[in-house]
């Protein structure tokens, strides 16, 4: 394995699990009286892979990643299944699948039954699948001729099993951009099922999607926080056509996908720099950004490479996923910490989002960090042209004291025009995903036409997601993912969570104080209990 | 109000860019200074007088300067007060200037009056005004003096021009305990609307003490059971589907 970064390569052995350390860990997952069996065996596979040598790097690299500049978002050391991935439900559909044994579906019986089968046997980070695909587009075929009770008892059904069966808030489902019946049925009951699983995408076209759809969803948005809003006319002049919203707010190709996510500290690079704010984006940021890449280039390789994923994978053969459509993801977090910290060391005091400087410093921070990764050439990533995909990664419960992405800090929010005005124009630069959480309160609930004013208004000017949370409901959203607040409490009276997502949120909340910022039941498993999207 | 060079200014308390309680959506709404009325119950007692330092002279096209980077954002633009018709010329050329300018001619426009302006205001304001709020503080006219200084002739002769002229979009009733609270009252203006204003929703408001005035801080605030209690007085005529209650 070549490394792009110079200095010796080197096995990073720092982490990896010995035997004596690996029998004792074992035992007491095998003998945890918090975990189901389920999650016991995830957590059991998770410590094997721990227990190998991780991708090697550069000596820098390898430091950078132990620092935490650079981090891997607990991927685990060996990778055998993309992060992300996105197979294509609607070619399987329309030809029926082998593997599955199962023929193309002709009725809405036999397609429901065919998507909860292939769900179960899509991997991905978290070992649930992290998309169902666009169910609106793929059951509309199949609802001609259905009557309303009898659709809306079958995506009951439907609903209900997803969340029993692959209990996980980061497992995302995509309605619109176009109305239909079952974009309804589903938000509707969305509004009375209250769960957490799975996670929702609106995709709103201003041109397509009318007003009384949008307005469903904000309704559905004050009974249980979904849907997320994301700007499809944007997203298709980025993805094409063909695009779906995964785990928290990742957009990526459908029929492809995320080998890896691997997040730069940017909290962290700027307190790593001497000199000026020049200095900064001419010199250190772009070897930050080469470390980041060096790592991702390495997990990559050691998924296509060594456990040759796609040289095996099902979904590869019967032409649902392909190499080709595929990329990693260049996560950023922590923008806010980084501006004001240059900010400062210049003589200045305001801050980002709330002084026009320190903000303008902000969004050229971005697009320097977009111009860097486009010209990073990266293995296997012909999804996006040979580069990653810039991504504003929304957090995980371990960090204390960055915020997650390109957000303004939680509770320090401007008004929400000039919340909205700070943070658009970054939007541009994140293709797959950035997410800014705007908070409101009841008043809302009383004119849900002005949510859908504020949801077109954001997309006018230029932003990609929009995402947000209702003081009042029991549901919170973490970095990405929703947990229920009376969830989160048994959690912690009883120590035992079906959704393996409680478990990060439970870390989240108490680290960096998401319950401040507004309002929030389920595991969000991206990998092992510390990793969300 | 008096037009400097012929260019109408207004007399502006505030202005709240994102208003969602002025109306359906968010709503860019301007709340001139002063008011023909002097109610018990307002809540916003500081732009009752007619002139005020705290006050802001404005013109149309300095509004329009501050509406225009909001438009994507917006259902429409609101005027409220004060007593917005005090000051119709400028009304008139504020919405006269939001319909016709392209980027803002899709707004609607609203404006919330006490009901208290004449037919020649009228006359001028509707041809560009999409709907009005009107407040209707009692329908008994002793209640109505009691709460506001004056009767309330002017105020239903406004409600039934609206009504002819198809620009009522909504009745507000603020209910102040001890004053227009009771079962017989409330009954009452509920026929009385569902007479004269079929078809047209109905805001039903409890009273709250925040920003009144000394006078009025000792009255209760209605408790949520009260409140739909006079929720339900109203819409035994009215109708539950077009009432709200806040």
């Amino acid at each position: 394995m070549r490394s792009a970064a110079s200095g010796p390569l080197r096995r990073r052995s720092v982490g990896v699990v010995e035997m004596p350390e690996f029998r004792d860990r074992a035992r007491a997952l095998v003998d945890s009286p918090a975990l189901t069996y389920r999650q016991r065996v995830q957590a059991l596979a998770g410590l094997a892979e721990e227990s190998l040598d991780p991708p090697t790097v550069s000596a820098e690299c390898a430091a950078a990643l132990e620092s935490g500049l650079v981090c891997d978002l607990a991927e685990g050391h060996a990778p055998y299944r993309p992060r992300y991935l996105l197979p294509d439900y609607a070619r399987a559909l329309d030809r029926g699948s082998e593997f599955l044994g199962l023929d193309a579906p002709t009725d809405l019986y036999e397609a429901i039954a065919f998507l909860l089968s292939m769900y179960s046997q899509v991997p991905s980070i978290t070992g649930y699948p992290v998309y169902l695909g666009d169910v609106d587009r793929l059951l509309e075929p199949f609802a001609a001729g259905v009557d309303d009770d009898t659709l809306s008892r079958l995506i009951r059904l439907m609903w209900v099993t997803i969340d029993r069966s692959l209990p996980d808030a980061f497992t995302h489902a995509n309605l619109g951009p176009d109305d239909s019946r079952v974009a309804r049925a589903v938000l509707s009951l969305e509004r009375e099922l209250l769960q957490t699983v799975p996670n929702l995408t609106l995709r709103v076209d201003p041109r397509r999607t009318p007003d009384s759809l949008v307005l469903e969803a904000v309704r559905t948005v004050f009974a249980c926080g979904k849907p997320h809003f994301v700007n499809h006319p944007m997203m298709t002049d980025d993805l094409g056509p063909d695009y779906g919203v995964v785990s928290c707010y990742n957009s990526l190709k459908v029929g492809g996908g995320s080998h890896t996510l691997v997040r730069l500290n940017l909290a962290q690079s700027a307190t790593r720099h001497a000199g000026d704010v020049e200095s900064y984006l001419a010199t250190t940021l772009p070897e930050h950004v080469a470390l980041t890449a060096e790592l991702i280039a390495a997990r990559i390789r050691a998924l296509v490479q060594d456990a040759r994923f796609f040289d095996h994978s099902w979904l590869v053969e019967e032409g649902l996923l392909s190499l080709d459509r595929f990329s990693a993801m260049f996560g950023v977090f922590g923008l806010a910490e980084c501006t004001n910290t240059l900010t400062a060391a210049a003589g200045g005091a305001g801050t980002y989002g709330h002084d026009a400087d320190a903000t303008a410093l902000g969004w050229r921070i971005v697009e320097r960090l977009a111009e860097l990764v486009a010209r990073t050439p990266l293995p296997y990533c012909q999804g996006n042209d040979g580069v990653a995909f810039l991504h504003s990664q929304s957090g995980i419960d371990s960090d204390v004291g960055v915020t997650a992405g390109t957000r303004i800090p939680i509770g320090d929010e401007p008004p929400l025009l000039e919340h909205l005005l700070a943070v658009a124009p970054n939007h541009r630069h994140f293709a797959s995903g950035v997410s800014d959480i705007i908070q409101f309160d009841d008043t809302a609930t009383r004119n849900p036409q002005a949510v859908v004013d504020v949801i077109r208004g954001a997309m006018a000017t230029g932003m990609r997601d929009v995402t947000f949370n209702l003081d009042s409901n029991d549901f919170i959203r973490i970095t990405g993912y929703l947990v229920r607040k009376s969830d989160l409490a048994k959690l912690e009276t009883t120590g035992l969570a079906r959704h393996g997502s409680d478990v990060l949120a439970a870390g989240s909340v108490a680290n960096s104080h998401v319950s401040d910022r507004a309002v929030k039941r389920v595991i969000s498993a991206e990998s092992a209990p510390r990793v969300s999207g | 109000m008096a037009a400097v060079d012929d260019a109408p200014v207004g007399l502006v308390a505030d202005v709240v860019r994102f208003s969602w309680v002025d109306g359906p959506g968010n709503r860019f709404a301007v709340f001139l200074q002063g008011c023909n009325l002097d109610c018990l119950a307002c809540h916003n007692p500081h732009t009752m007088p007619r002139r005020t330092p705290l006050a802001r002279a404005v013109t149309v096209d300095q509004l329009l300067g501050e509406v225009r980077p909001l438009t994507p954002f917006l259902s429409g633009v609101t005027v409220s007060g004060g007593e917005a018709t005090l000051q119709a010329p400028f009304v008139a050329a504020w919405f006269a200037a939001v319909r016709d300018e392209p980027t803002t001619a899709r707004l609607t426009r609203l404006l919330d009056s006490n009901g208290c302006a004449e037919d020649a205001t009228w006359d001028l304001l509707l041809p560009v005004t999409d709907g009005v709020m009107l407040d209707l503080k009692a329908l008994d006219v002793a209640t109505h003096r009691e709460l506001t200084g004056l009767g309330n002739a002017q105020v239903l002769a406004s409600l039934d021009r609206l009504v002819a002229a198809r620009r009522l979009v909504e009745v507000r009733l603020l209910v102040v305990p001890g004053h227009n609270d009771s079962k017989a009252a409330l009954r009452r203006t509920g026929d009385y609307l569902a007479r004269h204003a079929p078809g047209v929703a109905v805001r039903v408001i409890g009273f709250r003490p925040h920003g009144v005035r000394a006078a009025a801080r000792n009255i209760p605030a209605p408790t949520e059971a009260e409140r739909a209690a006079y929720g339900a007085w109203v819409s035994e005529s009215v109708g539950p589907q077009l009432v709200t209650v806040v």
